[in-house]
């Protein structure tokens, strides 16, 4: 069976600047990946090649077996994009958010059907924001935000979730939440993917862990990754005690 | 009070004037809704002055004035977008670049161009001298772009709210931005119709930045913004009527001053409103024992 996520040798440049150099990396159904990198390592060129938004210039990326533009057509690819990547004012509620994700499956005018109504109302539940739904998205909280977008990948279907940053700007019982629901869904045969500052919640969360810097550096279980020396690889001091975040 | 209104339209031609005021009101007031929350304000501001150009070639080929208008347009945009990427330039510069450049070339197209149109009507719009074929066409555009607005109004919000996951569920924003670009450009020339190519840009704004402030909710915000266009159209035509000043400007000045009156008084967004909210919670902070 091919791995869910699977990029191979994959090279990336924006312009001049390099963002990939050759990454490679597989991960297993049901398994949950985190990204550990500093800033500019790639990690959100990497969630971008995998929904096929970044083209590489060379290499593969494949999800479930075949490429990025077949898989987001069939409604594979959940993304959580990251906080500042969002208009908190747009007018929509939390529910129309989270409708969005069904678009995929409607007919052209995108017009709910009982079975998208029921979908919505199912991973606003799964979430806990049943009672916040009719809300405007800005007016949550920085993790209540983040499980609304979570949410839409859930309503949407998605077996391969991707998460830009969730746990930034977000309180302690929020990060719980998301870290119960990504173990949850991982459980239940998806795969995530996770790019993250945040070293601290990663062992709780993650099955197992990439280093990039351009280059896919370290990939292996958490604490191996998570190892002094090897982090000094990526971001040259120890962030766990370090000032570096 | 009912005589300011039923008194103008008894002439034909007041009455061609509002109905081109209303059409074009509308359709640019649900236009607009997007227009301000996709943050192409400027864009508007850059379309509608390139499309004249194109309207006046077409007026001399013979075709009709929505082709050309749409195809210059789409030229201004594909302008911007080149030079954009392929130049040190910031956009905003690269757009005052390329739709004074053309508009520039539109105006000595018209100078050039012997007919009767009047480079007054087609800076300031004409409403008063609206014929029956102007209108008719004024119409069947106008319901075009509404129709299709309507249709893809859920595709076009996502576009506007986050063009990533639109695209990782297998939509796709460059159509719908070159969607929403062709009924931009259709619908500038609609309203060019109204108050004229220096104009439009507010008719493309004002609605919906003001029903912006006035709702959390998109579906209500398609209702409100065209609904204060229109008001603010009727009202225009005949308050020019009645004061005798050009029609396309007061259009403009009632959308303004609507616009004004919600930034003051809108009652969660509005100015006053939030300076109430800020003085009641100071007092209930002083009144509260140490």
């Amino acid at each position: 069976m091919s791995a869910a996520v699977d990029v191979r040798d994959v090279t990336v440049h924006y312009g001049d600047v390099l963002a990939l150099d050759g990454a490679t990396l597989a991960v297993g159904h049901g398994r949950v990946c985190g990204l550990v990198g500093m800033n500019g390592s790639g990690k959100s060129t990497l969630l971008k090649t995998v929904t096929g938004l970044v083209r590489p210039d060379t290499g593969a990326v494949a999800v479930d077996g075949v490429p990025p533009d077949v898989a987001r057509r069939q409604g594979v690819v959940g993304y959580v994009p990251q906080t500042e990547d969002i208009d908190w004012d747009f007018p929509l509620s939390v529910r129309d958010v989270v409708m969005t994700g069904r678009y995929g499956r409607m007919g052209p005018t995108r017009r709910p059907r009982a079975a998208d109504r029921e979908a919505v109302a199912h991973a606003l539940a799964r979430v806990e924001l049943t009672d916040l739904a009719e809300r405007q998205i800005g007016a949550l909280s920085g993790g209540q935000r983040k499980r609304a977008f979570v949410a839409r990948g859930l309503a949407q279907g998605a077996t391969v979730l991707l998460l830009d940053e969730p746990f930034a700007g977000v309180d302690k019982r929020s990060e719980a939440t998301i870290t119960r629901l990504l173990r949850e869904l991982a459980a239940g045969g998806a795969t995530v993917l996770v790019a993250t500052h945040d070293l601290h919640a990663l062992p709780g969360l993650a099955d197992e862990a990439v280093l990039l810097m351009r280059r896919v550096l370290r990939h292996g279980p958490v604490e191996d990754v998570l190892r002094p020396e090897h982090l000094a690889l990526a971001f040259g001091l120890d962030p766990l005690r370090g000032e570096a975040s | 009070m009912i005589d300011l209104l039923l008194e103008p339209v008894s002439y034909e031609f007041m009455q061609r004037a509002l109905a081109t005021a209303v059409v074009a009101s509308v359709v640019c007031g649900v236009l607009s809704c997007w227009l301000v929350l996709v943050g192409w304000s400027l864009m508007g501001d850059a379309v509608s002055h390139s499309v004249l150009p194109g309207v006046v070639l077409a007026h001399v080929l013979g075709i009709p004035l929505s082709i050309g208008a749409a195809a210059l347009g789409f030229l201004a945009v594909a302008l911007i977008g080149v030079v954009r990427s392929t130049s040190r330039v910031k956009e905003d510069a690269v757009i005052g670049i390329v739709f004074t450049t053309l508009f520039a070339l539109g105006l000595v197209l018209v100078s050039v161009t012997p007919s009767q149109t009047d480079l007054n009507h087609v800076l300031f719009g004409n409403l008063l001298g609206v014929s029956r074929s102007d209108l008719v066409g004024v119409v069947v555009l106008g319901a075009l772009v509404l129709a299709v607005l309507l249709l893809k109004r859920r595709d076009l919000t996502l576009l506007a709210f986050d063009p990533t996951h639109a695209y990782a569920i297998g939509l796709n924003p460059r159509r719908l931005s070159a969607l929403l670009l062709g009924l931009l450009a259709l619908t500038a020339v609609v309203a060019l119709q109204a108050v004229g190519v220096v104009l439009v840009v507010a008719m493309l704004i004002i609605p919906g930045a003001t029903a912006y402030l006035l709702t959390d909710r998109f579906q209500v915000m398609l209702l409100v913004a065209p609904a204060i266009a229109l008001v603010c159209g009727v009202t225009g035509v005949c308050a020019s009527y009645h004061l005798d000043t050009s029609t396309g400007p007061m259009v403009v000045l009632a959308q303004g001053a609507a616009f004004a009156l919600v930034y003051l008084l809108a009652p969660r967004r509005g100015v006053l409103a939030a300076r109430v909210a800020a003085a009641r919670r100071r007092r209930q902070l002083v009144s509260r024992p140490a």
